[in-house]
């Protein structure tokens, strides 16, 4: 094997040749078993956590070069070391505690949030084969679907133990939306699933001869804006909305703890970033160059594009927001799973040879895709974009959402 | 392995629903019937009932839970513990009857093995179940297609009539 075969698929070469070393002393095989997903643990997070550092950075620099600023250009060359600086700041910085909160949930709550983030990555394949996940279950799907969404937990241990009602109602509006757009999400990832007739990453990934998103460009559409709201990121961020909320359910966390939840908020947008990557876009797979570098330009790729929604769109009103899931987004993934249900149906019985590249498919998607998201857009705005008539205002009451709970203005 | 697997799982389940039972507080409470799904989807595991584990976590420590915690959150009167209780006899009368049930299962039933226990769908150990439980559940000649979909009808039929309750009509 010459050196550029090694390096073109990388992760799973170093952990075949681990393998084959432990093989020779004899260990019992749950040993083996044991050692390997140790290195495997390690391969990733040494995948993992520089990403999430350039993360931060081209998050401050690309924001702010689309908003024709500077950004933070003072430690290192264009602020490449601003992250480190960062991380130090916040490492020094004073650990408070809300009086009458409870003590062990608010030291527990980041942990949670930043485990449930780093567990997405066991079943994401980087390389060839089986071995190219460090678990490549045979739930690979379900199983992201499943972690994903105990990140809720997580948001509500820190809204509750904070005492906090800007906290609390951060938490309340987390487990309101996040439940909301599960389900379409949930129900968007079912195309994929019926088109290569296994939950497996691996055999997900092997099965798009072309992405998927070239199928499924309504999946892939609500899927990447239901991960957006799941990821609490603008124009989705309601539950820590700044200005209304003063970011919600981590109002009171400081120092070392708030530092744990940025980072697992970072680890769980690179998590739905791999997915994407996954699902739709075609994995590790690319002509020439080697897989790792593949998958890291998709995975890149779709941040931008998360960063370049954050910097253009504003952020959308929690009414809209609940609605834009239940009227808009639901509605949609249904129809897909029925359009992609048929087309399986059709392609089993008279299109054997097509599985290469079924272009009538591909046409026929985009356009179902671009009419219907045309057509139900208008008619969600005809009807209010979602917007929500709380009763009459009573005269002594101030106007707006939610008027009729609130106390009279006096 | 699995043995070691077993007793740890078991120790973490067994101690963590006591602690449920036990604790005064209920968002704690709460927050450990979560562990105590978890750990139930970790014996699937050891099982090897891979997508039964899934399902555990998605619907119980994923949906149940954060149904829980909610409803925790919309009770008045949490900070001074558990919500009063007058009705002690009832109750110890009640969840004495069901400790009798339980252990009268435990002991009635035949614990055999697996291998001789009536098999809905033909299947060696050891293999991803998600197929077979399709299989099982969907088949045309001897699954349970129908009850499936009334069983589905009914959940969203529930849906709906909840929405409709909560709706008012007209003013207030």
């Amino acid at each position: 094997m010459s050196v550029w075969e090694y390096i073109v698929d990388l992760f799973v070469n170093v952990r075949t040749d681990w393998i084959e070393w432990l093989q020779g002393f004899n260990l019992a095989s749950s040993l083996i078993i044991l050692l390997d997903s140790l290195i495997g643990i390690i391969l990733m997070l040494i995948f993992v956590f520089p990403i999430v550092i350039i993360f931060i950075w081209l998050e401050r620099r690309f924001i702010a070069w689309m908003q024709l600023r500077p950004g933070p250009n003072r430690c290192g060359p264009f602020g490449l070391l601003q992250p480190i600086a960062d991380a130090i700041k916040t490492l020094i910085k004073e650990l408070i505690m809300p009086a009458k909160g409870d003590k062990l949930v608010h030291w527990l709550a980041p942990v949670v949030l930043f485990f449930s983030g780093l567990m997405l990555f066991a079943v994401i394949p980087i390389g060839k084969g089986h071995l190219g996940a460090l678990a490549d279950l045979n739930i690979g799907i379900l199983y992201i679907v499943a972690i994903g969404s105990l990140s809720v937990t997580a948001i509500f241990m820190a809204g509750w133990s904070s005492n906090n009602k800007y906290a609390l109602l951060g938490a309340m509006r987390a487990v309101a939306q996040l439940v909301s757009y599960e389900v379409p999400m949930v129900l968007s990832i079912v195309g994929v699933v019926l088109i290569v007739g296994s939950l497996q990453m691996s055999e997900i990934v092997g099965q798009q001869s072309y992405p998927f998103i070239l199928v499924q460009p309504l999946g892939c559409f609500i899927y990447f804006i239901g991960a957006m709201a799941e990821l609490n990121r603008s124009p989705m961020d309601q539950i820590e909305a700044e200005s209304e909320l003063t970011t919600g359910y981590f109002t009171e966390y400081s120092g070392m703890k708030f530092a744990t939840f940025f980072l697992g908020e970072y680890i769980s947008t690179l998590a739905i970033a791999t997915i994407v990557t996954t699902l739709f876009l075609g994995g590790w797979k690319g002509p020439f160059l080697p897989v790792w570098f593949w998958f890291v330009f998709k995975v890149f790729a779709v941040f931008l594009v998360i960063l370049w929604m954050r910097a253009t769109l504003i952020r959308v009103r929690i009414d809209q927001i609940m609605a834009f899931s239940w009227k808009f987004l639901l509605p949609m993934a249904l129809i897909n799973i029925f359009i992609t249900a048929a087309e399986v149906l059709i392609w089993d019985k008279w299109m054997s040879g097509w599985e290469s590249f079924p272009w009538p498919f591909i046409f026929v998607n985009w356009a179902i895709a671009v009419v219907l998201i045309l057509l139900w857009s208008k008619i969600f705005f005809k009807l209010g974009g979602g917007r929500v008539e709380v009763g009459e205002v009573r005269p002594g009451y101030s106007q707006g959402y939610g008027a009729d709970l609130q106390a009279p203005v006096s | 392995m699995t043995e070691l697997a077993f007793w740890v799982i078991a120790i973490v389940l067994v101690s963590s629903a006591l602690a449920v039972v036990l604790l005064r507080n209920v968002f704690r409470a709460a927050l450990l019937l979560i562990v105590c799904f978890f750990g139930v989807a970790a014996l699937y595991i050891t099982l090897n009932a891979d997508f039964l584990a899934a399902a555990q976590v998605l619907i119980y420590a994923g949906a149940i839970g954060i149904l829980l915690l909610f409803a925790i959150m919309l009770t008045r009167d949490l900070h001074s513990g558990n919500p009063f209780h007058r009705l002690h006899l009832p109750a110890l009368v009640l969840s004495l009857l069901l400790l009798a049930t339980i252990i009268g299962v435990v002991i009635g039933t035949d614990w055999t093995t697996i291998s001789e226990v009536p098999q809905v769908v033909e299947m060696p150990l050891d293999e991803p179940t998600t197929s077979y439980i399709a299989i099982a559940l969907f088949d045309q000649d001897n699954g349970f297609v129908l009850p499936f979909e009334i069983a589905s009808v009914l959940l969203l039929a529930a849906l709906i009539g909840a929405v409709v309750l909560v709706r008012r009509e007209g003013k207030d």
